[in-house]
């Protein structure tokens, strides 16, 4: 299919160069623009895969909401970039030498143990149900299969908020805030009182 | 053996007690505000109660597809976690009520705390054992910088959890390594992976990652960097909590992790696991010399004695599995009674930190100053304390093993270890008080009472049943 | 519509499908022109002015004078700015808002891409116009752009919740029909044309309505839940009462302080745009979309007119019927905007977070619980 491939080309390379350009930009804000770049490509790379439910997923969630919020940080961010690099020649051999040593090993490893042994006995994809669409098959799995990861993973979530209100809010005394039952709620007769004032008397408390 | 629903949440019931009485807790505490603490606090411990019963009382087995095992292992271990949560929680409480701090969220987090340990202890995934790391840790570095206008504290978080999310991540590589070459999340289906296919370059290469991340977690050497300045700066219900429960959540992982998925690869782990033994061992007597800070002194006492627990695992034999069980739990008891003593001391209102502060402590809180002695002289490994007997079981059982080199460092080790213990022992009974010490709060007194009468005569009785427990416990992993 | 394959025929393929998006560029940008009109009479209106009334027959060409205005204008970018990001950032939103409309279902068939998703891909694209604002706003290098930036992300983000649980009852409430009437599978409940043609016959078979006479329990539902996405794609697309990025007498404009001429009017053109398609969405979800308000089977049956046969004539009546109720609906958009005075910050985000997002969900729960417990036969 020449427009898949066509449509493959495109988004692979710019994922690729878009994911290079978030280490290389030199301002962070365009990192994360990078970033989302990198992000929304990748997602229609699922979208030629088949799995659209996923692509959306990864646009809502990522792009959507966690990058908006990486941008609002970097954005409000007042750090001296210009500073941060100085150092960076200067670490950059050992920084090479350290991730040629990795790069090598995983290389090594990989290519040594990759096509025997039992990755390769247990290497055999699935083959997709074509009857069933990927959303209802991740649905499928999520709910049955993976419940107790899923409802762990909800549990983390809850302690992140619950971390987020402790470490943060403060309820400050002075600050006036709105009370919506008690305004609502007002009376007439809390609030005004009709008096017959005499002339010249005044009223008293 | 997935079994129907009913049946399965009775087995996961400690871990439903817990769960949903967390939320309970943070609903009452959201609604009620700061005046609900008390009940929080109550409730909570209650939780920790009734989830220990059902833990030691509820039937055992698999659940979801082997991601969560419940056995004598997880059971003895679950028990042991949350007794001494349900002391963090009553410590917690009174300290709050003293720093005029009260939160509800502090028994929560606590609750969730315990939840993760308590998963990690049943993980028998690779999935299960991240998320439950991840719900244990994240509620930790949240309770260590608990006190969030302390600079320290704060600084105590931030360490902990940069340098945590630093061990998931390398936590994580490898068990995308692992997943990668052995094809499969499960531990049974990677035993039988490396049963067929013999421990290939990649699950090894994997499992020292993997190794390295929950070595991170449970603080041992070259990983323990952050336990000082933890110790240091969080406050100290916390740390009395951070150095007992997770510890043991952490070796019983580890345990799990290594016989039931990578046993086939027992040759190459233990030579890591001893190494990072050794190092954490040697680590642990030497840092603690120079310390002045009692906190810091502990922490370096941690990163020590999680060598001699890792000695039991690296045996890779039920005994020396069993050794380790009744090690980490005599341990816990020992360092929550230190920091019950730690909580029980002040001077004009602030707590004593200093070894130098303990000075003249015969004098004026002779109760407190005799705890100290003993369980300091336990945890040194004095004979009929039960320091003694933890440290007895795990070297025999690394004599057994035919570690009797190492063995014979740990003791060298713990001989140097001993000069701290000591020298505090000599501050307290033979060095001047500067100034007169505040009166001490019951809870903490209490405690620290209880542990030190623990550490000597009753271990003597308590041991058979430690011992018998934990060996059920440990024959649950049908090691040898 | 001839249809080619992409595997035989590429070239024919891509270029009926790109006849397709221009068909219906041009169509909404022409209706975006008395749409705009349509806005700024109706306001007059209320307060009682003339509006816009000399350009052409009752100022029916003012749209068109005020673009060539401004294009005619000489771009002016502010000496800080962050020329490339500033100038992306009118161009994302102008983008951001019609690629949006690739999956309307104008009528059955006349959608331009029928994807099996599309209610998802309409939430994941306009969650990417957050982007236009946020970059315009920090690329002014200006205060004020920036506050109105942060201001509208946040808004946004915020609204965005509810809307998700919205638009997840609409598709519970949609799968529950499908499962009702044993057709296709339950995914399909995402598919903006299920969503549609699952509303057809009279017009009590609307969503709004519960879905159809055997879900009338469901109104109590789904009403409050229309009311909901009503509000919060107000709150979404920035329209009054809930315009505080651009409150003047705070914030001068917001984020398009610094912004002139040609990109001025991108912002502007995706901003509109966005709010028809609001309408359209607000139309497909709760009001039958294309579907008559009465029954139309069999009307156009073996009938041809000016040589084209019957299928296309019921379709063009579906378009119509598509345009009056979102028109409908815009209607009462530039009557919000004339009549409804604008929230405080503090009071948005209270909307928002502490009512919208549990009664969407309470909602979300009880149209699940509907579809396993209800007597539907």
């Amino acid at each position: 299919m020449p427009l898949t491939a066509i449509a493959f080309y495109l988004l692979a390379i710019v994922t690729v160069v878009s994911g290079f350009m978030v280490i290389t930009a030199r301002n962070p804000v365009h990192s994360v623009l990078y970033l989302i770049l990198c992000f929304f490509s990748g997602a229609g790379l699922f979208v030629l895969l088949g799995a659209e439910f996923l692509a959306m997923l990864l646009v809502v969630v990522y792009v959507g909401a966690v990058a908006v919020l990486f941008l609002f940080v970097v954005m409000m961010l007042d750090v001296d970039f210009a500073r941060l690099r100085e150092g960076y020649a200067q670490y950059l051999p050992l920084g090479l030498v350290v991730a040629a040593v990795l790069l090598g090993e995983m290389v090594t490893v990989s290519s040594a143990v990759a096509n025997r042994g039992a990755a390769a006995a247990n290497a055999t994809p699935q083959a997709a149900d074509l009857h069933v669409s990927n959303t209802q098959s991740i649905g499928q799995v999520l709910y049955t299969d993976y419940i107790y990861f899923f409802q762990a993973a909800g549990i983390v979530l809850l302690i992140a908020m619950i971390g987020a209100i402790v470490l943060t809010l403060r309820h400050k005394p002075s600050v006036r805030r709105q009370k919506i039952h008690e305004q609502v709620g007002r009376r007439r007769r809390d609030a005004v009182e009709v008096t017959k004032v005499g002339v010249g008397e005044g009223i008293s408390e | 053996m997935m079994t129907d629903l009913s049946s399965a949440l009775m087995i996961c019931l400690p871990e439903l007690i817990l769960a949903v009485g967390a939320m309970l807790v943070l609903m009452l505490g959201a609604f009620g505000g700061e005046r609900s603490t008390g009940a929080a606090t109550m409730f909570s411990g209650a939780a920790l109660i009734a989830g220990a019963f059902a833990a030691a009382l509820g039937p055992h087995g698999t659940l979801f597809a082997g991601a969560f095992h419940m056995d004598q292992l997880a059971a003895y271990s679950k028990v042991a976690i949350y007794v001494a949560s349900a002391f963090a929680v009553v410590m917690g409480y009174g300290w709050m009520n003293r720093s005029n701090e009260r939160k509800f969220e502090y028994p929560v987090l606590i609750l969730l705390a315990t939840l993760g340990m308590s998963m990690m202890v049943s993980a028998g995934d690779l999935i299960s054992l991240y998320i439950s790391i991840e719900l244990q840790s994240l509620a930790l570095y949240i309770l260590a910088a608990f006190q969030r206008d302390d600079a320290r504290a704060s600084e105590a978080g931030l360490k902990y959890f940069v340098l945590g999310a630093l061990s998931s991540g390398i936590l994580l590589y490898g068990i995308s390594l692992v997943y990668g070459f052995a094809g499969s999340m499960g531990f049974t289906q990677i035993a039988h992976a490396i049963a067929a296919g013999g421990a290939n370059h990649g699950v090894v290469f994997g499992l020292v990652f993997l190794i390295c991340g929950v070595a991170f977690k449970a603080s041992a050497a070259p990983f323990h960097m952050w336990t000082p300045d933890v110790y240091e700066g969080a406050p100290t219900p916390v740390v009395a909590f951070v150095a007992a429960a997770p510890k043991l959540a952490a070796m019983v992982l580890f345990v799990r992790t290594l016989s039931m998925g990578f046993f086939g690869a027992h040759e190459q782990w233990a030579q890591v696991l001893l190494v990072i033994a050794v190092i954490s061992f040697v680590v642990g007597a030497f840092g603690g010399l120079m310390q002045r800070d009692v906190k810091r002194l502990l922490a370096y006492s941690s990163i020590a004695n999680i060598g001699y627990a890792l000695l039991g695992i690296a045996a890779g034999t039920q005994l020396g599995v069993q050794a380790m069980l009744v090690f980490m739990v005599l341990y816990m008891i020992d360092v929550t009674g230190f920091f019950a003593c730690l909580l029980a001391l002040a001077r004009n209102g602030r707590p004593i930190t200093q070894i130098s502060d303990l000075s003249g402590l015969k004098g004026s809180k002779p109760g407190i100053a005799l705890a100290i002695t003993a369980l300091s002289l336990s945890v040194l490994g004095m004979p009929p304390f039960s320091g003694f007997w933890a440290k007895f079981y795990v070297f025999k059982s690394a004599f057994d093993a035919g570690l009797w080199q190492i063995a014979i460092a740990g003791l060298v080790a713990s001989v140097v270890a001993a000069f701290y213990y000591l020298r505090m022992i000599k501050i307290m009974w033979f060095d001047a008080s500067p100034a007169p010490v505040d009166g001490s709060p019951s809870e903490a007194r209490w405690i620290a009472f209880a542990c030190a009468l623990f550490s000597f005569p009753v271990v003597l009785i308590a041991l058979h049943f430690l011992d018998q427990s934990a060996g059920l416990a440990a024959a649950s992993l049908g090691l040898h | 519509m001839p249809v080619f394959d992409p595997n035989t025929d590429p070239l024919g393929y891509v270029l009926i499908h790109l006849l397709g998006i221009v068909l219906v560029v041009v169509g909404v940008l022409l209706s975006l022109a008395f749409l705009l009109l349509a806005d700024r009479k109706i306001w007059a209106g209320v307060q009682m002015r003339k509006g816009p009334n000399v350009v052409g027959p009752f100022g029916l060409l003012q749209s068109f004078a005020d673009f060539f205005k401004f294009v005619f204008k000489e771009i002016v970018i502010p000496a800080g700015a962050d020329k490339g990001v500033f100038l992306l950032a009118p161009l994302l939103s102008f983008i951001f808002a019609f690629v949006m409309w690739a999956a309307i279902p104008f009528a059955p068939e006349w959608v331009v891409a029928n994807i099996n998703v599309g209610i998802l891909y309409l939430f994941a694209v306009s969650s990417l116009g957050v982007y236009g604002i946020i970059m315009g706003g920090w690329a002014s290098n200006s205060k004020y752009p920036f506050l109105g930036s942060l201001r509208s992300a946040a808004q946004m983000v915020s609204y965005e919740v509810s809307i998700g649980f919205v638009i997840i009852t609409v598709i519970l409430l949609t799968a529950i029909k499908l499962a009702a009437a044993h057709q296709g599978s339950l995914v399909d409940a995402m598919n903006l044309q299920a969503i549609a043609s699952m509303q057809q016959g009279w017009f009590w078979n609307w969503n709004v309505f519960g879905g159809g006479l055997k879900h009338l329990p469901m109104i109590i539902v789904m009403f409050p839940m229309m009311v909901v996405f009503f509000v919060s794609f107000l709150a979404e697309t920035n329209r009054p009462p809930f315009d505080l990025p651009e409150a003047e007498s705070e914030l001068v404009a917001g984020y398009q302080v610094e912004y002139s001429s040609t990109p001025y009017l991108l912002f502007m053109i995706g901003e509109y745009s966005n709010i028809v398609l609001m309408c359209a969405l607000m139309t497909t979800l709760f009001f039958g979309g294309w579907s008559p308000p009465y029954p139309t089977t069999g009307w156009f049956e073996g009938w041809s007119f000016l040589g084209i046969d019957a299928s296309f004539w019921g379709q063009l009546h579906a378009l119509v019927w598509f345009c009056i109720k979102t028109v409908f609906w815009f209607f009462m958009v530039a009557m919000m905007k004339a009549i409804v005075p604008r929230y405080r910050y503090d009071q948005l985000m209270r909307l928002g977070w502490k009512i919208f997002l549990p009664t969407s969900l309470v909602a979300v729960a009880a149209v699940a619980a509907w579809g396993v417990f209800a007597p539907l036969g």
